[in-house]
């Protein structure tokens, strides 16, 4: 698995092992462009946290995981998509301690605060999509 | 599914994550961990994550429930050996693991177990 530059590589997400998968996944590409140990542990943390909800909440669906070169930074961009039941309430499901199921409803909020952006679009009966960046420094 | 082993030595009950847990596996550990207890008597429970790469909130919950299943059999729990960079994600991530007892590694977890065990020793088990 060598990744090349900005060609992303897609992982199904239909069980409990495949959110396994996604995180090395993720922790390859980001040793590969040589992030911090801790920007590392960050992004991997948050892909977890978005694996599942894809699983659990998504009813299953796929990642999509690459590098990114934008005006000479060099990142991580890790997506995440599903065609579940949507958000119906962004700001809501974004708050801390929100949850609609297992978990401690920290799963988005925290995602969120361990990347360097992050964008979220869903649509209630089509299905949500969560994009994260994590910028090399 | 891979499984966690759990291997007792005295009255503790420790628990090296050596894997890449996924979700099943937390849910079996926690189960293995009440039954092991229950059936040892074990005072103490020492969960060792100086491997793990990641506490995500559903592996960070589950030092939680164990340390509350481990009390309900009047059992301690200590998670050792969080690395540095978990450390900084957890606090970041929001999950301050609040009432879960830890020590920087296993001998210092162990002695707190120890300790604990003593003090109970003196007033009772169910005096706690």
């Amino acid at each position: 698995m060598t990744p090349r530059p900005d060609e992303p590589e897609e992982l199904p997400i239909r069980a409990d092992d495949d959110v396994v998968r996604v995180r090395q996944l993720v922790r390859t590409y980001a040793q590969q462009v040589k992030l911090s140990l801790v920007d590392q542990t960050k992004l991997v943390t948050a892909a977890s946290e978005l694996a599942r909800n894809t699983l659990v909440y998504g009813g299953g669906g796929f990642a999509r995981v690459g590098t990114t070169t934008v005006d000479g930074r060099t990142g991580i961009r890790a997506s995440f998509h599903d065609e579940g039941p949507g958000i119906p309430d962004l700001s809501l499901a974004l708050a801390d301690g929100w949850s609609s199921g297992k978990g401690m409803g920290l799963g988005l909020s925290g995602a969120r605060r361990l990347v360097d952006e992050f964008d979220l679009d869903t649509a209630v009966g089509r299905g949500t999509v969560v994009t994260v960046v994590k910028w090399k420094r | 599914m891979e499984r966690v082993p759990i291997l007792k030595i005295g009255g503790v009950l420790l628990v090296s994550i050596q894997i890449d847990l996924q979700d099943q596996s937390v849910l079996a550990l926690q189960e293995d961990l009440a039954e092991r207890i229950s059936a040892t008597g074990a005072h103490g429970v020492v969960i060792d994550i100086s491997a793990v790469e990641i506490v995500d909130s559903f592996i960070g919950r589950m030092f939680a429930t164990i340390a509350s299943i481990s009390r309900l059999f009047d059992a301690d729990t200590v998670v050792v050996g969080m690395r540095p960079a978990v450390a900084i994600t957890l606090v970041e991530l929001g999950l301050t693991l609040g009432g879960v007892r830890t020590a920087l590694d296993l001998e210092r977890g162990m002695k707190i177990l120890e300790t604990l065990g003593r003090d109970r020793g003196r007033t009772g088990r169910e005096a706690r």
